[in-house]
């Protein structure tokens, strides 16, 4: 499989990303990836009741680092933050299908900002 | 939905004439040229045929024209097949911006002891001649330097670093498949020069070697001993008059290059743009363009949607997963170097100017606004001076571009 040999699910988050742009009052947030390396997420949680309420992302990245950010969201949105802290980078790619396996290191790293936000809203608590 | 195909430095559409021609042998001039018989005759003098003209396009004999299997195949029998040959000298030059088939071959014989210098370019993508100049030793094999570079199309002083080379009685090898029949060269210095079919509207898998006669090589595909010895295999007949016949194509090489600036001057009114490489010593068709803030595969991605084709030098679009080292050798800032995409054009993007321009800025916008990196007032500076030099170049070449 090369290397832009996307899935149609891959390729619809991509053209028509969920939950895209920034969360203007954010209870918390976090980036990953590096910049050096062509993918950054930033990943924007509002929380009510211990659940996260709303959530947005913003990417650089290729068409996988977008896809796999725009399924992220969707998966933890109306989560209670133990449940949405437990979705991984698999989980994301499952719910994509599949990805390409070159993309599975670099490009899916949407579950890790999300749990990077969500314990830096519990440590913003404390 | 209509497609553009922006990616001829990639590989091209075989001409119609070219195609003809390669047919024919196919089914009539089919026989092996080794053969003795009236087919393999009649095969032997297509492939002869094809070679004079080669021959007679370069300035050079018909027996200084080598047929390969392609560039890469050229450049490695170049490089490996020198040094087999003159085992004594242990020292190459070449630049940092060459070809992966050329640094392979040399970074294999520096893995056998042999010692390398790679020449730096400056922010433009040049080589200095006094570099060249400083780097020959006494025990120099071989000089390699690219014509036409695949990523930036900067052209490289061929000529003046071939002179240089024969002045100090070292072999000088240039790898010509992005300048070869689209970019002229004197071959008065060069003593090899490799060039390939698929990148002129010729078939894959045909290239040449050209070695000027006096130089002595070794194979490095033994059998047979076609091609004088020096690359055994069964003649690609087919592929060699494919070839030859390319010579004819027509490049629209001034229609072309209008386009080209048409696109550039378009490209950089987007805020973040800007080009790598030097505008003056550029090939024709190329445009390298890097947006400030995005990654180059989504963008490619995208434009692939609409119906353009390009490619791009970001890191996530390569197997290796590794940014292009051409752009990062040019100083290219890194946040430029993954919004970075590579347009070669052909006739399909004459009178589609606008509509590429316009795409392509769409795209770029849309990828903006996912991005969390915002474009900030000191890079727009930044990005201006560039447009600004750019831009004076491209309405006319009035005033001579600032040295930067």
């Amino acid at each position: 499989m090369g290397n832009t040999d996307y899935n149609e699910a891959v390729m619809d988050h991509f053209r028509n990303p969920r939950n895209m742009g920034e969360l203007k009052d954010a209870d918390a947030e976090a980036t990953v990836g590096n910049p050096s390396c062509g993918d950054v997420m930033r990943i924007m949680i509002k929380v009510s009741d211990d659940k996260i309420a709303d959530i947005k992302f913003q990417t650089m990245g290729c068409a996988a680092a977008i896809a796999t950010s725009s399924m992220a969201t969707e998966l933890a949105k109306g989560k209670s933050l133990d449940e949405a802290e437990k979705i991984s980078n698999k989980d994301v790619s499952l719910a994509l299908g599949e990805l390409p396996p070159i993309k599975e290191h670099c490009s899916n790293l949407a579950a890790d900002a999300l749990r990077l936000a969500i314990a830096n809203f519990r440590k913003n608590k404390k | 939905m209509r497609g553009l195909y922006l990616d001829n430095a990639a590989t091209t559409r075989v001409d119609e004439n070219v195609a003809l021609s390669v047919n024919e042998v196919f089914l009539e001039s089919y026989g092996n040229a080794s053969s003795l018989h009236k087919v393999g005759r009649q095969a032997r003098m297509k492939l002869e045929d094809a070679r004079g003209k080669i021959a007679n396009y370069l300035g050079c004999k018909s027996k200084e024209v080598i047929f390969t299997s392609g560039g890469t195949e050229s450049n490695n029998l170049a490089i490996r097949g020198l040094a087999k040959a003159n085992p004594l000298k242990k020292h190459i030059i070449t630049s940092v911006i060459e070809h992966p088939c050329v640094l392979d071959a040399v970074r294999d014989l520096e893995s056998e002891g042999y010692e390398v210098d790679y020449l730096e370019v400056d922010s433009k993508g040049l080589i200095s001649l006094d570099d060249v100049e400083e780097k020959i030793r006494k025990d120099t094999l071989v000089v390699s330097i690219m014509h036409v570079n695949n990523e930036i199309g900067v052209v490289q002083d061929i000529e003046e670093i071939g002179r240089i080379c024969r002045m100090r009685g070292v072999y000088f090898h240039t790898d010509n498949v992005q300048g070869f029949l689209k970019k002229k060269l004197d071959l008065g210095f060069v003593d090899l020069m490799s060039g390939s079919g698929h990148k002129v509207q010729a078939p894959k898998g045909i290239g040449i070697l050209y070695v000027r006669e006096g130089v002595v090589i070794e194979p490095i595909v033994t059998g047979g001993g076609q091609e004088g010895g020096l690359r055994s295999g069964t003649e690609n007949v087919p592929g060699a008059v494919g070839l030859a016949a390319a010579i004819d194509v027509d490049f629209k090489l001034n229609k072309v290059l209008a386009s080209r600036d048409l696109i550039i001057a378009g490209l950089l009114k987007i805020p973040g743009a800007k080009i790598n490489g030097d505008m003056e010593h550029r090939v024709y068709n190329n445009i390298s363009v890097s947006f400030y803030g995005i990654e180059g595969e989504s963008l490619m991605m995208l434009l692939n949607e609409d119906g353009i084709y390009v490619s791009t030098g970001s890191a996530c679009a390569s197997s290796k997963l590794k940014e292009s080292y051409v752009l990062k050798a040019l100083k290219v800032d890194e946040m430029y170097i993954h919004g970075s995409l590579r347009l070669s054009l052909g006739a399909d993007a004459i009178g589609e100017e606008d509509y590429i321009v316009e795409k392509i800025r769409e795209s770029v916008l849309k990828l903006r606004e996912m991005s969390p990196f915002k474009f900030s007032e000191e890079n727009l500076k930044d990005v201006r001076d560039k447009k600004l030099e750019i831009r004076k170049e491209v309405l006319g070449n009035e005033e001579e571009q600032e040295d930067n």
